[in-house]
């Protein structure tokens, strides 16, 4: 039993923010095609003392160790069974009455329910499953967020397809995103790095709204988003994925992994994916998306010794990626500098290599110590049209972090320190710019978890920061459970802080004519001071049971204050301004959701967000462009009865976008654009537990925005700009695609 | 780092007693009610070996006081007996006397 607690906690040592490693599931009982959670089913590992109970609703969730291998169901009246796979997701066993001499098979399917909201912990996490990233049509983690309400995904620009995802009302670059607890995607990653990260490579995505983990960093203002990579010992040997979508995008995903020893494995993933048709479905003269080419290779190691208590990790990435944007009749090689078709291209070379250590003391499994390390290099050579912006940006990670307890285990501690560089050397237009960034923090959290339902996460950091100076980051999350834990209250407030990287995180400007203005020429970072914002949040969680079905009730409300912004202003057309704020700015976010199954088959989920996003410009305090003040969601699964391996999954997703607020362009005045909805589906036929076939539709309404580049007849004039974007570009877009495992 | 010195070097040790039980809820009931006796550091219990895992300061507690805690919250702990009034109180799914958990 020991050895299936420590295990425990080397994931918590690692950082993985839930039981994933778990092994989890549902067991039913089956009598004349109705199925019944079955309370109270014994679950252990063969020749082991680990097991439990399933619970009221049929669950349970078990520690795995690697040496257990056979897990056992069992229940008086019905047929003991054994399982061998399948421990890596959510196990469905439908256990089968002894007496029942026609029906002497059992059923083991995964368990669909791969949205879940965190329920125990104080901070307000969700997590999406391996399942539910199957449901996303394609293909990378910009792209994975789609049948999930607590993340909203904007177009960015009329030229790259490049998508970027919002949380709380506040994009990207104000959401901190990790890669298994490392930090990613910062500085000038920030812009497509998300496409950088293939969806196949993904395990799960934990979302935390509001106030992040001081022991990741200072830099969460209104999120994290952290991203698991499937590990090699839990990894299928074989797995082939190929995609083929309308608008000419082919992907094709390799994986395989290979254990050296019981202790020992290796995978290796390799995505490469191509689009080299011309589209241009709102006819003007423009590619809808762009001509590109990537192959991106990650070879992982891991190594765990469950006795002595080390875990270790190694990864090595390399990718490259290239884009061609710009008019059909484009062709670099005879158009490039010169004034006859207006075009660009995005070249990206990047690399990183990271390595985990873990170890925990067998004999006190409370406590454990872990060093992880970063180093990546990202490399980008781009022009757009007649304006060049290229940037060498390199990054050193470094994290020491001991957990142990104050008396017992209700009261446990995190200490720990980090150490970042971030070095930077970019060329805008004609400008050399550099900037180095050094910072040395040290972490203290310490986790509450109460015996009568209440839990709370306190922690602060102290950073020395070359340009920030020292400062203090505090973050508070508490929790209550009331009414027999049916209701759930979460309290969140938190600082946070960083640099922007104006050119890298708005480089969609670059496909415009805009001038840019800037508080004062000079370095460092041009006059713009750090932005600083406080966020504070409420979540309450009710679960309710209607007409025999259990619902979730989930309200949301989130507020984030800036103390200091980079003001990105561009309300005078013709000009694309940054400036310290000199006044108010906040987002704030209300989200309304309801979750239920109306069976073991069939999910639903609806949401509603409002929205009030403000910021003072020199023109006045305004609404912040291209947000919807109101969003609204609804999403439909269905899946058949698992049989033979083969199933049958669908789903329907829709989104409702409000009306957004356009800028001012030469010819008009700012004015708002009416909303409109955004319907997908997507089919998935399970052949057999190794093959299945998916095919989809996004954007079924075919939405397309017609005016997406203003003036895009005169690309080299004044009033040429592809940033207003507010709607798909493309329209209707149908795929299909297969995945392949052993 | 001083601090945790003073942990290691404290009079910690480690044993299993026999606690009798059904399910989840009994686990949280035995590891909670372990918790809130003074001295002990880590709990852990499971229904399949019965078998409660304590780390605790030998000089603050024993496991024998942690059993009496137990019993008198209706598990049979060690050779400490519950009482029926205590054991009477637990839920249904828990009467470990009278429901097998198989």
């Amino acid at each position: 039993m020991l050895k299936s607690y420590l295990l425990l906690f080397y994931l918590c040592l690692l950082g993985a923010v839930n039981a994933q490693h778990q092994v989890s599931g549902y067991v039913y009982s089956q009598e004349n095609s109705i199925q019944s959670p079955l309370v109270g089913a014994s679950v252990y590992w063969e020749n082991s003392t680990s097991g439990t109970v399933s619970n009221d609703d049929g669950y349970f969730s078990l520690a795995q160790s690697p040496e257990n291998t056979v897990l056992v169901i069992s229940y008086l009246g019905f047929k003991t069974i054994k399982l061998t796979a399948g421990f890596d997701k959510p196990i469905e066993v439908i256990l089968i009455s002894d007496t029942s001499a026609a029906l002497n098979e059992v059923t083991v399917s995964q368990r669909r329910k791969a949205l879940q909201r965190a329920f125990f912990t104080p901070k307000n996490i969700s997590t999406i499953g391996s399942a539910e990233l199957l449901k996303a049509a394609c293909c990378n983690l910009s792209e994975s967020f789609e049948t999930n309400p607590s993340i909203d995904v904007n177009f960015s620009d009329a030229l790259t397809g490049n998508k970027q995802i919002q949380m709380l009302g506040l994009t990207s670059p104000y959401i901190l995103f990790t890669q298994e607890n490392i930090p990613n995607l910062r500085g000038s990653n920030q812009a497509f790095g998300l496409s950088f990260t293939p969806g196949t490579w993904v395990e799960s995505i934990q979302i935390t709204k509001g106030a992040g983990a001081v022991s990741s960093g200072y830099e969460s203002i209104s999120g994290q988003i952290n991203a698991e990579l499937i590990k090699p010992l839990t990894a299928p040997p074989l797995f082939v994925n190929g995609y083929r979508s309308a608008n000419g995008r082919t992907e094709i995903n390799l994986q395989g992994k290979y254990d050296l020893s019981s202790k020992w494995a290796t995978s290796l993933f390799v995505h490469a994916n191509k689009r080299a048709q011309l589209t241009d479905n709102n006819n003007d003269g423009f590619l809808d998306a762009p001509l590109s080419e990537q192959l991106n290779v990650l070879s992982r190691w891991q190594y765990i010794d469950a006795e002595k208590g080390w875990v270790a990790f190694a990864s090595f990435k390399a990718l490259t990626d290239s884009k061609q944007i710009g008019e059909l009749a484009y062709v670099p090689d005879l158009h490039k500098s010169k004034s006859q078709y207006w075009g660009g291209e995005l070249d990206t070379d990047t690399w990183e290599f990271n390595l985990k250590t873990g170890y925990v003391d067998p004999e006190i499994p409370y406590r454990s110590i872990g060093f992880q390390s970063a180093i990546s290099h990202h490399k980008q050579v781009a022009y757009f049209g007649n304006k060049n912006y290229n940037v060498s940006y390199s990054s050193f990670f470094h994290h020491l972090v001991y957990q142990s307890i104050l008396s017992n285990t209700l009261h446990k501690f995190k200490i720990g320190l980090q150490h970042m560089v971030d070095v930077y050397d970019e060329t805008i237009l004609t400008t050399d710019i550099t900037r180095n960034e050094t910072n040395l923090g040290a972490f203290f959290e310490y986790n509450y978890d109460g015996t009568a339902g209440f839990n709370a996460i306190i922690g602060a950091r102290v950073d020395y920061h070359n340009v920030m100076g020292t400062f203090v980051t505090p973050r508070v999350h508490l929790r209550h459970a009331f009414f027999d834990d049916k209701s759930v209250l979460r309290i969140s407030a938190g600082a946070g802080r960083r640099i922007a990287s104006i050119f890298a995180e708005n480089q969609k400007f670059l496909g415009s004519q805009r001038k840019l203005f800037l508080p004062q020429p000079t370095q460092p970072m041009y006059g713009l001071l750090p932005e600083r914002a406080w966020n504070y949040g409420l979540s309450w969680i009710q679960k309710v049971t209607f007409v025999d079905r259990p619902f979730d009730l989930i309200l949301d409300v989130y507020r984030t204050q800036f103390v200091n912004r980079v003001v990105v202003d561009w309300e005078t057309p013709g000009a694309i301004s940054f400036y310290n704020l000199d006044g108010k700015s906040h987002a704030q976010s209300i989200q309304l959701s309801v979750n239920t199954s109306l069976n073991a088959r069939i999910d639903l989920r609806f949401a509603y967000k409002t929205f009030d996003i403000k910021t003072e410009y020199r023109s006045g305090l305004k609404r912040v462009p291209l947000q919807a003040e109101n969003r609204w969601f609804a999403f439909v699964g269905y899946n058949s009865v698992l049989e033979d391996g083969k199933q049958w999954r669908a789903d329907v997703t829709l989104h409702r976008v409000g009306k957004q607020r356009q800028v001012a362009s030469f010819t008009t005045p700012s004015n708002f654009v009416s909303g409109f909805s955004l319907l997908s589906m997507q089919l998935t036929r399970q052949f057999s537990n190794q093959f299945s076939v998916y095919a989809g539709a996004e954007n079924l309404l075919d939405v397309k925005q017609t005016d997406a580049i203003l003036s895009s007849e005169d690309p080299f004039g004044a009033a040429f700009d592809s940033s207003q974007l507010y709607a798909p570009v493309f329209g209707r877009m149908l795929y299909a695609g297969f995945r392949f495992n052993l | 780092m001083l601090f945790f010195v003073t942990i290691a070097v404290a009079q910690t040790q480690k044993e299993n007693i026999e606690v009798r039980g059904n399910c989840n809820m009994c686990k949280m009931r035995i590891e909670k009610t372990a918790l809130k006796t003074k001295g002990v550091k880590y709990a852990n219990w499971t229904a399949e070996s019965q078998q409660l895992t304590l780390i605790y300061n030998a000089k603050k507690t024993s496991p024998k006081s942690v059993a009496k805690n137990i019993a008198a919250v209706g598990h049979d702990a060690d050779s400490i007996v519950a009482t029926e009034e205590a054991y009477n109180a637990l839920p249904a799914c828990c009467l470990y006397r009278t429901v097998s958990r198989h």
